[in-house]
């Protein structure tokens, strides 16, 4: 049921926005800034991509090959931290601005001002983490996770930077989370029920609460760890009564549900494609509501299965491993409704629906590995092995990623008006998928077999097997530019899109408006059926 | 519905809410640590002297000791590890020595792993309990008596207190300065004697 519509693609539409650089330093344009935030994000994606790449190229082979432990160590601190904030975090942020007031019948975000804001600050703080690698002594090399004492005593002198930096990026998800909590809850169309939002929406919303309600703990952290560093306060320091261990449960309360903030908005994308490819309405839909909710709440009280190993008594371990595997209930209930979404619909299997499907079996797989290490007496062997590596990297890579990928490609043709290269899409597809499973299978493996992470040289008979994964993390690497070659290809010359390319779609955006998307959209609301 | 800047404002209170609960884990950690005893932390007052001995029972208690980076005092127990009764009450030596070139006062602040033998562990007299003074050059004795209580549970048969030095004043972490004193090589950080 493709819509015909006289709508015209041309792009006279901007005729209200300044033009050059200054358009998009001053733009309070959803869109504009929507796009900004994916473009960025795309580029950390690539950054801490080729920090990843040297990881795996000192990894090919035993031994110290390329850089120095220290360096090392550099690459997998700042590699975790760009993508994390710079790549999941502002692609989530970036596809909540260009769709949520589009979803939900909205002119534009709420606080507009404050949008252009949350993300100029950005650059600002990668550059500020990027510049901390120049410094005499090098930039953050204590891991992504900045445990005390290493992020205090043992630090480099650029800690300071590293410091301000994580400032700056919470500051700006903050930010980000309030426009979206306030848009939300204001500016929905007339009719537009909150049991009626898209579920990307509803996901959105949630982890909106997650961010407010963790991102300024994070901020203490860190500044904890500043004071700790270099004012003379002892939060973590046993000689001045403070307690080392304090630091993890700080940074875990936050970490934990941060690794909701970066799936949940993945689940409302996943419920936006399998749907239409399927030609089904989405299977249990207040259900999918309810176990966002519960996955958000029970966030809260599982971070300490992140720390089995610091000596915890056992009755805690006990309640955090049972809180843990509890999460798996509501995220089930996503995985069967996803599944019996498929169930007997008419699928059809474009580049979104394959990186959705991908997405459903991948994510499962981190899932279950992450079950895995939620059970106490076990976790003891796996704790700080690959076995922990190639789990987050399920979830994250296969997850996160995967998901914004598939968003990418189901919302490109709205966004730019132009089809994108189906056949590309699928090359990239099939590149992606094979190479990220050479990439990171194994290192389960690796893990179960006691190869520690965080580490620059291995034990002889880790080898082979790093070799091959090393091979797939170059193949995976070099097949992220066939989606920016794709993307380009798309912008400049692709087919003129219709309004709705996609059979099954549904929703405001697919059914009220043209594609590309006006630049100012839904300047009345449209009607709700 | 709430306008856009009531509702902003609602929201900024519950970011500037979390910032501070934040801050508010450092002593809730502490309250909750100690109501529960299970993070290593000793009483810091004297315990009452030991009633009742267990002598079926032995269990090892281990000393170990650390000076911060840069602080050019050496600080450490007399033996390493020793062998007592539940009930049964000790005293072991611990030796500091000042090797800057000025007076200074330091803390040793007590930490008792497993955690949950923290509460077990009794002191009926420690040095730890008071600040020590020390001069240039000085060396001084510091004597710990304790027991192991009887209640210590089952399942643990070895305890180890650890003790981590805190410069409180004239001890300032100032590794040039104490250079002229350093006659006798590196002061090793584990010190154990």
């Amino acid at each position: 049921m493709s819509t015909i519509s006289d709508v015209h693609s041309d792009h006279e539409e901007h005729h209200h926005a300044p033009r050059g650089l200054m358009r998009w330093v001053l733009t309070t344009n959803h869109k504009d800034i929507g796009s900004m935030y994916l473009w960025f994000s795309f580029a950390m994606f690539i950054v801490g991509g080729a920090m990843a790449m040297i990881i795996r190229a000192e990894l090919f082979q035993p031994g110290l090959q390329l850089v120095e432990p220290n360096f090392f160590n550099q690459m997998t601190t700042v590699h975790g931290l760009i993508m994390v904030f710079g790549a999941v975090m502002p692609a989530f942020t970036g596809l909540a601005n260009w769709l949520v007031p589009m979803m939900i019948g909205a002119p534009d975000m709420a606080l507009p001002r404050m949008n252009n804001w949350s993300f100029w600050i950005l650059p600002f703080a990668f550059s500020i983490l990027l510049a901390s690698l120049f410094m005499e002594g090098g930039g953050p090399n204590f891991g992504w996770t900045f445990y005390a004492p290493l992020s205090t005593k043992y630090s480099p002198d650029s800690t300071a930077l590293f410091v301000f930096a994580i400032h700056i990026m919470g500051i700006s998800s903050i930010m980000g989370a309030i426009n979206v909590i306030v848009t939300i809850m204001n500016l929905r169309a007339p009719g537009m029920t909150y049991m009626k939002l898209p579920l990307f929406v509803w996901t959105w919303f949630i982890t909106a609460f997650l961010l407010i309600a963790v991102m300024p703990v994070l901020a203490g952290a860190v500044t904890m760890v500043l004071t700790d560093k270099y004012f003379g306060t002892s939060f973590f320091d046993a000689a001045g009564g403070g307690d080392p261990v304090l630091f993890q449960h700080i940074f875990w309360f936050f970490g934990h549900p941060e690794v909701y903030i970066m799936i949940l908005p993945s689940f409302g994308i996943i419920s936006a494609i399998v749907p239409a490819f399927s030609r089904k309405p989405l299977f249990g839909y207040s259900s999918m509501v309810y176990a966002t909710a519960s996955i958000a709440g029970l966030s809260f009280v599982v971070w300490a299965h992140h720390m089995f190993t610091t000596g915890m008594p056992v009755e805690a371990e006990l309640f955090f491993m049972f809180c843990t595997m509890l999460i798996s209930v509501p995220t089930g209930v996503k995985v069967f409704n996803w599944v019996a979404t498929m169930w007997k619909g008419s699928l059809t299997f474009e580049t979104p629906m394959l990186f959705a499907i991908a997405f459903i079996v991948l994510f499962t797989i981190g899932g279950f590995s992450g079950l895995m290490l939620a059970i106490t007496p076990v976790d003891f062997q796996y704790h700080d092995t690959y076995f922990v590596v190639a789990h987050f990297h399920y979830v994250l890579v296969t997850g996160a990623i995967f998901s914004i990928m598939a968003a990418a490609y189901y919302w490109l043709p709205k966004w730019s008006g132009r089809m994108y290269d189906e056949g590309l899409g699928r090359l990239h597809f099939w590149c992606s998928l094979v190479s990220v499973n050479v990439l990171f299978f194994p290192m389960h493996f690796l893990g179960l077999g006691g190869m520690p992470r965080r580490i620059p040289d291995y034990a002889l008979q880790f080898a082979d097997v790093n070799a091959i994964v090393s091979i797939g993390g170059f193949a995976f690497g070099l097949s992220q530019f066939i989606f920016l070659y794709l993307v380009i290809k798309c912008i400049r010359s692709g087919e003129p899109a219709p309004a709705k390319p996609w059979e099954g779609a549904e929703g405001l955006e697919w059914d009220n408006l043209p594609s590309p998307a006006p630049y100012h959209s839904f300047t009345t609301p449209p009607e709700i059926k | 519905m709430l306008g856009h800047r009531r509702l902003v404002v609602r929201l900024l209170l519950v970011v500037v809410a979390m910032f501070g609960f934040g801050y508010a884990l450092v002593p809730l950690y502490d309250v909750f640590c100690k109501v529960t005893g299970i993070n290593g932390k000793t009483a810091k007052t004297a315990s009452e002297v030991s009633m009742a001995t267990d002598e079926q029972r032995i269990v090892t208690v281990e000393f170990i000791s650390y000076v911060p980076q840069g602080l050019n005092w050496k600080f450490g127990p007399k033996v390493n590890r020793v062998k007592v009764h539940p009930g049964e009450t000790l005293q072991v030596d611990f030796s500091a020595s000042n090797f800057t070139a000025r007076r200074g006062t330091v803390q040793a602040v007590p930490s008792v792993s497993p955690g949950l033998a923290a509460n077990h562990l009794k002191k009926v007299s420690c040095f730890c309990f008071e600040q020590q003074t020390l001069a240039p050059g000085e060396q001084q004795d510091m004597p710990l008596f304790f027991y192991v209580a009887p209640e210590l549970p089952e399942d643990i048969n070895t305890l180890t207190l650890a003790y981590t030095l805190f410069a409180v004043e004239g001890a300032e972490l100032n590794e040039s300065e104490t250079a002229q004193t350093r006659a006798d090589g590196e002061v090793s950080n584990d010190a154990a004697l």
